[in-house]
């Protein structure tokens, strides 16, 4: 596989002596034109990675939150098409930072895989997350996204023991996201030192990038967590501002997409200020 | 047919808990360690006779197996065809067959150390399973239940309660089954270390469907054994209702390999497959990835799942287990469906003819039977599964009929 944006992504952080910031923000929530607005806007704000999420009916893995940011979305006449579309946007103007869809298998299957894969090559996709395709469903999705040049970040969990990783981490590629907490995205907060102890833990078994999620709201959460790992994932704290900033019919405000990238720039500095405490 | 004939039908799943191409483990890596773990206690103690013997123990002392097989002779005659036999797995404890599996898995539950029982329930025909259970082994037991499903089924939701189960109403997605399972899949994933899910039907990441579908195969083991003592031959068609398929599976799975035994299972047509509010998955959907087995499925052109109708909630659910959609796919079994008022009318007649208040689920079973019987001889037999009682049905059967009770 050549060099894809997120393996260039990574290099070049590494460089720099900074951890990523990993935004996830879900496709058409509220609406089609608000959700383009927070995408273009992410990386300005400092998200170094996108996650953008293929809104799912039944996010099996998901919190109140998230599932309500999928609802609004799919109620908004969000589907795959539109997904991919915003891609083929973002990169009109955007050619660096790599973009990873994250979502549930259903509505994949029914595209079709293969489609798919094309489609979303097409469109600038640089990696997928699905979350209930474990290892042993690899012949699924897995092994066709590599052979079709996109990256397959797996998740790797609390009860993902020392014998089981191995298999979690064959056929990832990209960088490796590991959950903090056993539960749901955007409900309990990590406790950083046992995921510093969980991330040095991965890292003997891969050379892999390692990007911490689930859990994260804060700017101060995210530094403490950017000190053990490689990347921070936020999720369910912008799908919660797009929530607060709806009009009582749920419609977007024009408060929407800037108070979303509010946010991003606050934890930006959350992760980046790391390095400058480091130094001093 | 997409496939050819298998030399049996009853070998499924394979290793890795593919009927055909359905079943499979699509969970979330935080689950998967479970449910390996899982896979291996339950293959561990299907070695160990005690734990069938206890099992054994409890359907017959506390459950009240073997149901009988009941010649339902006044329905047959009113239909003038085909002799009409139930399968009596309402007269089990808790009235219904969702206690067979519950003893199962409890027993499991017990042997892996778990200390905590979650559930979902639709009707809450599994709830009160659960609940009983874990009542009479002393274990906490908290149970999903869709806020819609709440409304619809009171006594029910108060029988739980009295058993001391924590009833968690479950207001995402339409509040019904698959919401209710959404949760109960959520609880797991929050409590790893000391949580057993009791799933209720033959549904869910292998090996819940295979694992389930054996705790339910006494229905059919003993109907197989009963019809032939009883009536000196192997029954002529089968009939069971499907909602996700367990009693279904457990009356079918012994016979499958019996080839001149017709099979039909009823899904819930709702207000018709046509009007699109309906619970028939294998007749109004396709195939697709939910709940962690690929299976066919109520969805949209998009892949999102659509909400199932039915007047019984116990059939209200958008997928159906595995095993099924393969028994479709290879044609052994024949799937067909219902409508609510079918089922309705069903209900009445045999609360009228035979002075047995069937649940609304079986009802759709029956109201299937009263098509096939007359189109069969007389001297042919028809089995079908009365796979719970109506008791707590009828304040929702009242309300359909406009009488105020």
């Amino acid at each position: 596989m050549t060099t894809t944006r997120l393996e260039k992504r990574f290099a070049a952080l590494k460089d720099e002596d900074r951890r990523a910031l990993v935004t996830f923000v879900t496709a058409g929530d509220p609406d089609l034109e608000t959700s383009l607005e927070i995408l273009t806007g992410l990386p300005g704000a400092g998200a170094d990675i996108i996650e953008l999420g293929m809104p799912f009916s039944d996010p099996m893995a998901d919190g109140p939150a998230i599932q309500a940011s999928s609802l609004r979305a799919l109620n908004g006449g969000q589907n795959m098409i539109k997904t991919l579309a915003m891609v083929t946007s973002f990169r009109e103007t955007d050619k660096e930072t790599p973009i990873v869809l994250m979502g549930y298998y259903n509505p994949i299957y029914i595209y079709g895989v293969d489609r798919f894969l094309v489609d979303a090559k097409k469109a600038g996709v640089d990696g997928l997350i699905v979350v209930d395709l474990p290892p042993e469903c690899d012949d699924e999705l897995c092994i066709p996204s590599l052979a079709a040049g996109i990256n397959f970040i797996r998740l790797a969990t609390p009860t993902t023991d020392d014998k089981r990783l191995p298999a979690v981490l064959n056929n990832t590629s990209g960088f490796v996201y590991y959950v903090s907490i056993t539960g749901i995205t955007g409900t309990a907060a990590p406790d950083s030192g046992k995921v510093r102890q969980s991330v040095e833990r991965i890292k003997r078994h891969t050379g892999l990038p390692v990007a911490v999620g689930f859990g994260v709201k804060t700017p101060e959460q995210a530094r403490s967590l950017s000190q053990c790992a490689d990347g921070v994932v936020v999720g369910s704290a912008f799908v919660d501002i797009v929530k607060n900033s709806l009009d009582s019919d749920g419609k977007a405000t024009s408060d929407t997409a800037p108070k979303v990238l509010e946010l991003v720039s606050a934890l930006a500095d959350g992760v980046r200020g790391t390095n400058i405490e480091a130094a001093e | 047919m997409s496939e050819s004939v298998p030399n049996s039908y009853r070998n499924g799943p394979d290793e890795r808990g593919h009927f055909g191409i359905y079943g499979g483990r699509f969970v979330a890596e935080t689950l998967m360690p479970l449910i390996l773990d899982l896979e291996q206690a339950y293959k561990d103690a299907k070695e160990d006779p005690s734990f069938q013997a206890e099992i054994d123990h409890l359907n017959t002392h506390y459950s009240g197996r073997p149901s009988p097989l009941y010649h339902a002779e006044r329905l047959s005659d009113y239909f003038g065809g085909a002799q009409i036999w139930f399968k009596r797995d309402e007269l089990n404890h808790t009235g219904s067959h969702k206690i067979n599996n519950c003893i199962g898995q409890i027993q499991l539950a017990m042997r892996m150390g778990k200390k905590r029982i979650i559930a979902e329930t639709g009707a809450g025909q599994h709830g009160v399973a659960v609940a009983t259970v874990c009542a009479r082994f002393g274990l906490p037991c908290v149970v999903y239940m869709g806020a819609t499903d709440i409304e619809r089924q009171k006594p029910n939701v108060f029988r739980m309660r009295l058993l001391g189960a924590e009833i968690k109403p479950v207001t995402s997605g339409t509040g019904t089954l698959k919401d209710a399972m959404n949760d109960a899949l959520r609880d797991w994933v929050s409590n790893v270390d000391d949580t057993f899910y009791i799933i209720g039907t033959a549904a869910g990441p292998h090996p819940y469907p295979e694992m389930v579908r054996n705790f339910q195969a006494v229905i059919g083991t003993e109907a197989r054994q009963q019809i032939q003592e009883l009536a000196g031959k192997l029954p002529d068609a089968l009939v069971a209702c499907i909602g996700g398929g367990s009693n279904a599976i457990g009356l079918f799975h012994p016979f499958l390999d019996d080839k001149d035994v017709k099979i039909f299972g009823v899904e819930a047509g709702g207000h018709g497959i046509e009007s699109g509010e309906h619970a028939a998955s294998l007749n109004g959907g396709q195939p697709g990835v939910l709940h962690g087995n690929r299976t066919y499925l109520l969805q949209n052109e998009d892949g999102q799942i659509n909400d199932a109708h039915s007047i019984s909630a116990g059939l209200d659910y958008p997928g159906i287990g595995p095993e099924h959609s393969w028994l479709k796919d290879t044609g052994r079994v024949e799937y067909v469906s219902i409508t609510d008022s079918e089922a309705l009318d069903a209900f009445q007649l045999c609360t009228q003819q035979e002075g047995i208040i069937p649940a609304l689920e079986p009802a759709h079973a029956l109201a299937y039977v009263a098509k096939l019987a007359p189109t069969m001889k007389k001297d042919e037999i028809i089995l079908m599964n009365l796979c719970g009682r109506g008791d707590k049905d009828v304040f929702a059967v009242a309300e359909h009929l406009g009488v105020e009770m």
